[in-house]
């Protein structure tokens, strides 16, 4: 897979990246809408997400959690905004209690995941997203990059190799 | 350190500010260093009260601020707030970025169950 393009606008507080997979637009679906797929990549090896609830529909809640070295549950959900099969997918996500219910005082991003088929077996994938404000990335980020730090390329290994097994 | 108002009419007057090609040259010039005016209106094809206007414009979005020194107007980017905004942009990219490389790796492993 190739990333083609990254739009930032810092004023506007927006990401957009572009990125083409060499499989089919409906293997790329299935990574978002198969909830034992999306926990093989949402969550770092580090902090491998487990996928609890999983509506994919309008108006669906996604529920997972991400277990870090220690053991450490980080709670987090998704309220689906809008889905239309294998086309496009928008959703609100936040972060949860240790319980799993909604944490109001996070800040929520909204996402927008567009798939199209580039050519034969490819597939674009546009994931553009939406930060509240500058206080709330600050805070996203802060909560989530101890897991979203680039990892040694050893690690990522030790996962293909775990999952091909 | 210099916070972008979360609030919608900051939005508007940034969005607004930002919509003008150029005032985002002025924004970027400004971030390089701190340039007077009459600097900016020999840059652009344009009076030096036009460019006044559209650094008052920028000024209400909290973009870059104006202090007179001497016979000189000098224009400042608020910088910091952008700065922020930026770097935490970069490390959302760069999270994004793994979760792509992962997604690759996911859907390689499948197509061919032996890409490790």
């Amino acid at each position: 897979m190739t990333v083609t393009d990254v739009e930032k606008d810092p004023a506007a507080l927006t990401m957009r990246i572009t990125c083409e997979f060499e499989a089919p637009i409906e293997r790329i679906w299935q990574v978002w809408s198969d909830p034992r797929q999306l926990e093989r990549w949402w969550g770092p090896p580090t902090y491998p997400a487990t996928v609890v609830t999983h509506e994919f529909n309008a108006g669906g809640r996604v529920a997972y959690y991400m277990t870090g070295p220690e053991g450490d549950a980080h709670h987090g959900w998704w309220r689906i905004v809008a889905v239309d099969p294998p086309n496009s997918l928008e959703f609100v996500d936040g972060f949860a209690d240790e319980n799993g219910v909604p944490n109001d005082a996070m800040p929520r991003t909204t996402t927008r995941v567009q798939l199209t088929s580039a050519s034969a077996g490819r597939t674009t994938m546009v994931v553009a997203s939406q930060f509240p404000s500058r206080e709330a990335m600050e805070q996203l980020m802060a909560m989530g990059m101890e897991e979203g730090m680039i990892l040694a390329a050893g690690q990522i290994e030790d996962v293909l190799a775990a999952v091909a097994r | 350190m210099v916070a972008i108002n979360p609030d919608e009419k900051r939005a508007d007057l940034i969005f607004h500010a930002l919509a003008d090609s150029t005032r985002r040259d002025i924004v970027r010039r400004s971030i390089e260093g701190e340039l007077s005016v009459s600097a900016l209106a020999r840059a652009y094809p344009i009076s030096v009260t036009a460019v006044q206007k559209h650094v008052a414009v920028l000024e209400r979005a909290g973009l870059v601020t104006r202090e007179r020194r001497g016979r000189e107007q000098l224009v400042q980017s608020r910088s910091e707030a952008i700065a922020d905004a930026q770097r935490l942009l970069d490390e959302f990219e760069a999270l994004w970025r793994d979760r792509i490389d992962r997604i690759g790796d996911l859907v390689a492993i499948s197509e061919t169950g032996d890409e490790a």
